[in-house]
């Protein structure tokens, strides 16, 4: 029974297109309400939105090709300046309505111009008694872009007078994207998360032809299993499934158990998912490194992954320095004294300090200080005397570099530089053993 | 480009010595490359598979399920360098010379200070590939085309670009295509280099991924991160979504301490090159290296301004030559080189040690201090010779023994033996004492890898040693069969103690047991093994002689640690603080020449602006400041001048007094204050 009907397209590619959007039934027919038949005008602009691989961008890829509809794709990130997009836009449009590979060059800087080179490409007779769909995909970028394109390409049926329909796909709700000085409201519509069921359903869809479909859409159970609880991705499922598919199948080449022998298949595979979630799932190790070791059936426990290496070698006063600018920046200025003063007097026991007791200096970050206090600290906690040469001073330059240190505020470098420490207790711990 | 000819006339042989130290100098350099090459050589061949490995898979198997499935990564070498970053650019510009050769010829180094946003990445990410292969004639004609229309920098151009390159190779003459595909595959990658992976920003990296990752199926790209620091970096910089599109393999370099000591082993630790350091001066060197920087081509660059320094500094280097060249030189001397000579600190102990016949000789017949020149000259070459193996046979002692009494690394141990008599140190005496608790397989492997150190020296002394060495190796053999026979001797004793029952006895017997135990303390075993530490000692003590001790050491070695510390070791602030508060220190004029902390009236401006600067707190008050300095400057001027006038400062002394002090805001002395007006306020601390 197809859900989908409309009356504007022919049946079968419907019912193709419902194959190839599992789980999405319901947003595709809202669309399609939407749309229209062909030489209807549509809403001027579409804004969609949902969580990273709800199917946005396929469903609407999927949809405009599979009913032949005429439109424009283009991914913002890729396009990041507006001149870029507006190009890009006009080059496809050029393809679209000529139907050749070949584009000349375009030149268009401005909204105005576009406007204009948009109206001459759309009068060709391929277009001109069709919606025309441009899709932008990754929007939230065009809020970066100059004010005036995000509003434009709101209501650019009203400005260019012709056919055609913005679809905005972005990760984010509208409400952030709504300018100061208003705008045409597009209409919205959400795409929900996969539930586990539909992820079971859509990746169990594309069995290997070597294995039944059971055989297959069992081992997807085993490994949503272990993998819903941290990753939703469908993308990455779906390339941790390939991943693991092999280690899967090891009993059953070896003739050590058959397709439906779920309980002994489970046993080999669980404990392997689980390692992989630590390694691979993290990019600790990389996935060329995990087959390898699939392969040769090693342990993953012979490879350290990227967080092994946080041993950093320091020359020995940028040791020193670090040190000292972790101190300037987790402890008070007034303690100073107390801490790093050969003759610093009785310590008062006083009601302030114990108002700060509760919260801990590293709860609430590193703190700027100068670079007076930083060199002061450094100066008590070295024991030899240390000469303020150049090469100190590069070293802290180089440690800024390093991104071990940060600079606040460096618009006055006279005014005395202030600097933060970015590194962590346990950093500070490794060097200063 | 420099020459060490001040004068015109050439008594000191300046143009000789400008010629030796340039020939050492290129010696030393292909020497210090060649090791680097060697060095570099493992992390580059891993390297070179990875990349040739990376796009290969996929070229193949496209039609299999699994990589169907898959999502495409990008692949990505994660390289750890670590911290000395001024070495990573020799590292880089290897790297990228032998991807050149064996991959691809597309390879791009980018530099984050290039690269603010994503279009200046894509921007100079476009002319460094597009420009690569500018030698193909047919490519130039395009290559002007395409600049002159602006080429838009987005991927779908470098796309097209990228394939009509690859098309341009298949469609080559025969013999051409034969020649790249042997070099490259059908479909290079092209390879883009993160230089200071720390310095970019978060945006442009996670930008440029995923526009590439988008692309991967077009455009086999590669891409490997420089990283100093550690490679959670990666993780800090980019998020989950976006690591996630990266298949990231680690290759780490050599770390800098191996690679400073492998530089100090070819390099210092040879006879081949007759230029050697002192003992102040390596230490210096080494300083600068383990407390500042870590680099090694700092290193490197310290110890040509050594050679430079001492070619240029003494005369007589012009002897500091190869072995084969030290007598014509030394023939060739002038007067002038020979009173040099004479007037060496080293030579002069020389002479006076000499009965008075050959000291008069010595101190005036010039051909017979020639002789004696050359003849002290080859026996310094020779001391050196023996010097460097005997030292390299005590490291293998000290470097076993616990807690390193004489350092860890034979740097150490040779500063240690240059600075002064190695075996009066306390250190060297508690290194013997443990080297005499030893075990027998240690002592046996340390003797061993002696006689091989000695056997593979060039000094023909040691044929003594090594025979003295090899029949200690005997001994200790012999030892092995005796030591069964003795072990048989104390099993009776043991069974007499049980037999004897009565106290007395048994005390009698326990007190002789500990009795013979403590007189045989000493067996076969040990008694040899104070032998053998006693003849190393002596080997010691004979050989590793510190090089001042040499006469005429001042010839090849170069020991001005403290001019060497004044270029490398730059203090800027004590250099400013010399130069405003005593300028005599640099203006050598006899009138400036102050005594105390009085300040002069002809000293510069500045200089007493400064003075009275340092006299202030926190916040200057200009007047007070304007009012101190005529009054220094008008004091040396008639004092007897009119009391009306020295109520209004004159206008010229203002002006003076206003430039100084905008001079010292330049300096960053002062900056103009909000606070309060008309008052400045200090930047410095602790100046005064």
């Amino acid at each position: 029974m197809p859900n989908l009907e409309h009356p504007a397209y022919p049946a079968a590619d419907l019912l193709r297109l419902e194959s190839l959007v599992p789980c999405r039934e319901s947003q595709v027919s809202t669309l399609l309400s939407i749309f229209g038949e062909r030489q209807q005008l549509s809403f001027p602009s579409i804004f969609i939105y949902g969580h990273t691989s709800s199917g946005k961008t396929y469903v609407m890829q999927t949809l405009l090709t599979t009913l032949q509809l005429p439109h424009v794709f283009v991914n913002c990130v890729e396009h990041f300046t507006s001149r870029l997009l507006l190009e890009e836009i006009l080059i496809q449009l050029q393809r679209c309505s000529s139907g050749t590979e070949q584009a000349s060059p375009v030149h268009c800087d401005t909204l105005n111009d576009f406007v204009r080179l948009f109206k001459q490409a759309v009068a060709s007779p391929g277009l001109q008694d069709q919606t025309l769909y441009i899709v932008l995909d990754r929007a939230e970028q065009l809020r970066e872009m100059e004010a005036n394109i995000l509003p434009a390409f709101l209501r650019l049926q009203e400005l260019t007078d012709r056919n055609v329909t913005v679809v905005l796909l972005s990760e984010i709700v509208w409400e952030l994207y709504r300018p100061n000085i208003g705008c045409f409201e597009p209409f919205t519509m959400y795409f929900p998360d996969y539930s586990i069921g539909h992820l079971q359903k859509i990746l169990s869809q594309n069995h290997p032809p070597e294995y039944s479909a059971d055989f297959y859409a069992a081992y997807i159970n085993i490994l949503l299993g272990v993998f819903y609880m941290v990753c939703r991705d469908l993308k990455e499922l779906r390339h941790l499934a390939a991943l693991n598919f092999a280690k899967y199948c090891e009993p059953v080449v070896r003739g050590e158990a058959n397709e439906r022998d779920t309980r002994k298949l489970w046993k080999n595979i669980e404990p392997h998912l689980k390692k992989a979630m630590q390694t691979v799932y993290l990019r600790e190790i990389s996935s060329s490194q995990w087959e390898r070791l699939q392969h040769d059936g090693g342990e993953p426990g012979q490879l350290k992954g990227l967080s092994a290496h946080t041993h950093v070698e320091l020359p020995y006063y940028s040791k020193f320095l670090l040190i000292a600018a972790y101190l300037a920046s987790y402890n008070p200025v007034r303690t100073d004294k107390r801490f790093f003063l050969k003759h610093h007097g009785k310590i008062r026991k006083t009601n302030f300090m114990k108002k700060h007791e509760k919260t801990s200096n590293h709860l609430l970050g590193p703190k700027p200080f100068p670079l007076d206090r930083l060199l002061a600290i450094l100066y008590s906690i070295v024991d030899n005397r240390v000469a303020p040469t150049a090469n100190i001073f590069s070293q802290i330059t180089s440690l800024v570099t390093l991104q071990l240190l940060s600079m606040v505020g460096q618009n006055d470098q006279l005014d005395g530089p202030r600097y933060k420490c970015t590194v962590s207790l346990d950093f500070i711990r490794a060097i200063a053993r | 480009a420099h020459d060490f000819r001040s004068t015109s006339d050439d008594s000191e042989d300046t143009g000789l010595r400008f010629v030796t130290c340039q020939s050492l100098w290129n010696q030393i350099k292909s020497e210090t490359e060649k090791i680097q090459e060697d060095l570099n050589k493992q992390l580059l061949n891993n390297l070179v598979s990875f990349l040739s490995q990376a796009h290969a898979d996929f070229q193949e198997k496209t039609t299999e399920w699994s990589c169907r499935m898959k999502f495409r990564e990008i692949p990505t070498a994660a390289l750890v360098l670590g911290v000395n970053v001024t070495d990573h650019d020799l590292t880089f510009r290897g790297l990228s010379d032998v991807l050149q050769d064996n991959i691809t010829p597309y390879v791009a180094l980018l530099e984050a200070k290039d690269c603010p946003g994503v279009k200046n990445l894509m921007q100079k990410l476009m002319g460094q590939l597009m420009n690569c292969d500018i030698d193909d004639p047919l490519e130039d004609e395009d290559c002007v085309q395409v600049s002159q229309n602006r080429i838009r920098c987005s991927m779908p151009s470098l796309i097209s670009w990228y394939e009509s390159v690859t098309k341009k190779i298949d469609s080559e003459t025969p013999s051409k295509k034969r020649n790249s595909s042997s070099r490259h595959c059908q479909s290079p990658p092209v390879v883009v280099i993160f230089k200071d992976m720390e310095s970019f920003t978060t945006k442009v990296l996670q930008d440029f991924i995923v526009i590439s990752s988008q692309h991967i199926h077009e455009l086999p790209l590669v891409l490997i991160f420089g990283i100093a620091t550690s490679p959670m970096i990666i993780h800090r910089l980019l998020p989950h979504s976006v690591s996630s599109l990266l298949c990231i393999e680690l290759f780490q370099s050599l770390s800098c301490k191996e690679h400073l000591s492998t530089i100090i082993d070819k390099l210092l630790l040879t006879s081949r090159f007759p230029f050697k350091l002192g003992g102040k001066v390596l230490q210096v060197l080494i300083n600068i290296f383990l407390y500042h920087d870590f680099s090694v081509q700092n290193f490197i660059k310290g110890f040509q301004l050594c050679i430079v320094e001492h070619f240029y500094s003494q005369p007589l280097s012009v002897l500091c030559c190869h072995l084969e060249d030290i007598k014509k030189r030394v023939h060739s001397l002038s007067h002038d080189q020979c009173e040099n000579i004479r007037r060496l600190p080293s030579f002069r102990r020389y002479v006076e040690e000499q009965e008075s016949g050959k000291q008069i000789a010595l101190l005036t017949n010039e051909n017979f201090l020639k002789e004696e020149t050359e003849k002290l000259l080859k026996d310094l070459h020779v001391y050196h010779e023996n010097y460097v193996s005997i030292l390299r046979c005590l490291h293998v002692f000290t470097s076993s023994l616990p807690k390193y009494p004489l350092g860890k690394q034979i740097r150490e141990l040779h500063c240690a033996c240059l600075e002064n008599r190695v075996w009066e140190t306390e250190e060297y005496e508690s290194s013997l004492q443990l080297a005499r608790m030893l075990n027998k397989t240690d002592l046996v492997t340390m003797l061993q890898r002696c006689v091989e150190i000695l056997m593979s020296s060039s000094g023909k002394e040691f044929d003594r040693t090594v025979e003295k060495l090899k029949e200690f190796l005997t001994q200790f053999q012999n030892l092995e069969a005796e030591a069964s026979q003795e072990r048989d001797v104390s099993v009776p004793s043991q069974k007499e103690l049980q037999k004897k029952t009565d106290l007395y006895h048994l005390q009698k017997t326990l007190l002789e047991l500990k009795e013979s135990r403590r007189s045989k303390k000493l067996t076969k075993f040990e008694m040899l093994r104070f032998e053998v530490v006693d003849y190393i000692d002596s080997l010691v003590r004979r050989y590793l002689v510190p090089a001042d001790d040499r006469t005429l050491h001042e010839i090849v070695y170069f020991n001005a640690a403290a001019v060497l510390r004044g270029h490398l070791n730059a203090a800027p602030r004590t250099a400013l603080h010399t130069a405003l508060n005593n300028p005599h220190w640099y203006l050598k004029n006899q009138a400036l020449k102050c005594d105390g902390g009085g300040i002069s009236n002809k000293a510069p401006d500045i200089c007493i602006v400064y003075k009275l600067h340092l006299e202030c707190g926190r916040l200057i008050n200009l007047v007070d400041w304007l009012e101190a300095f005529s009054t220094v400057v008008m004091a040396a001027e008639e004092p007897n001048a009119d009391a009306a006038s020295s109520d209004q400062v004159d206008d010229i002394i203002h002006a003076r007094f206003i430039r100084a002090v905008s001079e010292l805001e330049l300096l960053g002395f002062i900056k103009p204050s909000k606070q309060k007006t008309d008052h400045v306020a200090r930047l410095t601390w602790g100046g005064c």
